[in-house]
């Protein structure tokens, strides 16, 4: 298996997602087959070719570089589980 | 006289503007399917008072003689698109009690436009899905139903609640959002018409981001017609949206009746998969007999990297959906789960509020960049993209659109899925292609399979081409004749 329970932990971590046992258990089966029908990609030769990263061949277009918009802390901070004066809440990570 | 529920986009706007019928009368009638068809959970957030406030104000607009594109249209919104002071859900926990204070391009543009919003409709939680079974909020039924077995079937994914709502007419018409397939098949399985436009026709700003380079916004609709309409009050350039394009679009309802008479469409081999079931392949075959009949040159093309398209998708879109996903934290919006410390509380955060599939997704998108395996996989996926959209460019120097099936098969019963998240994807292989290289696809209604289910023939056409591919969809759509009204639905 591509995916053992110690890579979904790792994996896990690193997105910031928690998991149990039983879960990366499972998860490691799930994300093997994933995985393993992926790699049928190595039988395409892609030998000097570029990496697509866009799509089309938009150029992109100049704006003037001005302040269009702000000032509307309260609006964004709206929807948040915590805020105060207009700032996010969060835990202490500073003692 | 026809019922207002069965009336096209087209039809209506001839009623509206002879005075024959009010914005407030359409209002009225589809929030009245909304509350009879409930059991099909086509919406997640319905606002029929939101509703019936616009339609007044259409109606005002329209006797001061100011009638816009969408006037007095009864229209439902994906629940993927920002929408002032309408909670937007992307059908995940995760943003539960999330209420924008802005309102996405695309809807902003179709509510100047004067289309009245019936309410947000349910989908795949972050559009992630081929049958709407994940969503947070329970699964949207497809209206459609066998008459066999009479089992509830899936309306497909990801804009499953925008197909489920329009078949049954609930809505006239409803935007969708397209990554890999989640406006043309859920538009298959529900005897809709499903247009993802080029990439960049329409601005992502305001949709709850998916994967970047491939999300699309478009309509679904009960005729062609109605999709050239909805386009058109759905595309523009916008600044606010660097992958936005600034193409002018022709007018497509003056394009939609010219046929298909001297052109040359492709048929591409390599869709032949295996195990495609006969009635598929039939439906196809009289395609390419309708297009014939209709002056088309019908010819074989190949595409020889297709079957490499659905597995460099299930890397690039995981990866890109890690990305995006992350904002999902529990600082700025939505669910917060208390923990013993910062991480501790993002990693419970996330775990309760991303269901099993979106999980899945980023801890795939996560391992395919992270070091080490960035070049196996993610450069790897990207270079075989730049393959299958040679292969489509290369059609292009002998072929004007290509016509292929849009889905392997018929909508499956919502109580026995495809049974690993493998067989799942399968789901979307005839659609992925084209939205890895960017260009126009829709789904026509053309038939039904032996159980009486619906199935749907997809046109793919040039970038920015959309004017090309109405008028092969047209042409199979009058050919067809198919009937959209949902058997068994009353």
């Amino acid at each position: 298996m591509k995916f053992d329970k110690d890579t979904v932990a790792r994996v896990a971590r690193l997105a910031r997602i928690a998991t149990g046992d039983a879960e990366r258990k499972q998860l490691a089966g799930e994300l093997s087959a994933i995985i393993e029908w992926i790699d049928t990609l190595g039988e395409v030769d892609t030998d000097d070719v570029e990496p697509m990263t866009g799509v089309g061949a938009m150029t992109p277009t100049w704006r003037p570089d001005e302040v269009t918009d702000g000032g509307i802390a309260d609006d964004i901070t709206a929807n948040a589980p915590a805020c105060a004066e207009g700032c996010f809440v969060v835990p202490k990570i500073v003692e | 006289m026809t019922a207002l529920t069965d009336l096209t986009i087209a039809g209506a706007r001839d009623l509206l503007a002879a005075g024959h019928v009010s914005a407030a009368d359409l209002a009225r009638a589809h929030l009245a399917a909304m509350e009879r068809h409930r059991d099909l959970n086509a919406f997640i957030t319905e606002t029929p008072e939101r509703a019936l406030q616009l339609a007044d104000a259409s109606d005002r607009r329209r006797r001061a003689g100011d009638a816009g594109r969408l006037e007095g249209i009864p229209v439902a919104i994906k629940d993927l698109f920002c929408t002032k002071d309408v909670p937007t859900t992307a059908a995940s926990r995760i943003l539960d009690g999330f209420t924008p204070f802005y309102e996405s391009t695309v809807t902003a543009a179709m509510l100047r436009q004067g289309a009245v919003m019936l309410g947000k409709t349910n989908l795949d939680e972050f559009a992630m899905g081929s049958s709407n079974l994940t969503s947070w909020y329970g699964p949207a039924i497809n209206p459609w139903r066998a008459p066999g077995d009479g089992k509830t079937r899936v309306p497909g994914g990801s804009s499953g609640g925008s197909a489920s709502a329009v078949a049954a007419r609930m809505a006239m018409a409803a935007t969708g959002t397209d990554t890999g397939g989640s406006i043309r098949q859920p538009a298959a399985f529900t005897g809709t018409v499903g247009l993802k436009p080029t990439y960049g026709r329409c601005s992502r700003l305001g949709i709850v981001a998916f994967a970047s380079s491939l999300d699309q916004a478009g309509p679904l609709t009960r005729t062609v017609r109605d999709a050239a309409i909805m386009l058109g009050a759905m595309a523009g350039h916008d600044p606010l949206d660097s992958t936005s394009a600034d193409v002018p679009l022709d007018d497509l309802e003056d394009a939609l009746e010219a046929g298909v008479e001297g052109m040359t469409i492709g048929v591409p081999e390599e869709y032949r998969v295996e195990g495609m079931p006969a009635v598929i392949d039939d439906l196809w075959q009289r395609g390419i007999a309708w297009l014939e009949d209709a002056g088309a040159t019908v010819r074989e093309v190949s595409l020889p990297h297709t079957r490499f398209a659905l597995p460099a998708y299930y890397i690039i879109a995981p990866a890109e959906a890690s990305s995006n996903l992350a904002r999902y934290d529990g600082v700025r919006f939505g669910l917060r789960c208390e923990g013993d410390d910062l991480v501790s509380m993002y990693e419970r955060t996330r775990a309760e509020g991303f269901g099993a599939e979106v999980k899945r997704r980023i801890l795939i998108g996560t391992y395919v960049l992270s070091e080490g395996y960035f070049d196996a996989y993610y450069l790897k996926a990207q270079k075989v993209r730049t393959r299958i959209a040679d292969d489509f460019r290369e059609a292009w120097t002998s072929v004007d659109a290509l016509l292929t099936p849009t889905t392997p098969s018929a909508a499956f019963a919502a109580d026995s899925p495809p049974d690993d998240p493998v067989s799942m994807y399968l789901n979307d292989v005839f659609t992925v292609p084209a939205s890895l290289a960017g260009l126009p696809g829709i789904s026509v209604p053309a038939g039904l399979d032996g159980d009486g289910l619906p199935l749907g023939l997809q046109v793919i056409a040039r970038p920015f081409d959309e004017a090309r591919l109405l008028r092969v969809a047209r042409t199979i759509e009058e050919a067809a004749g198919f009937d959209t009204a949902p058997r068994g639905l009353t």
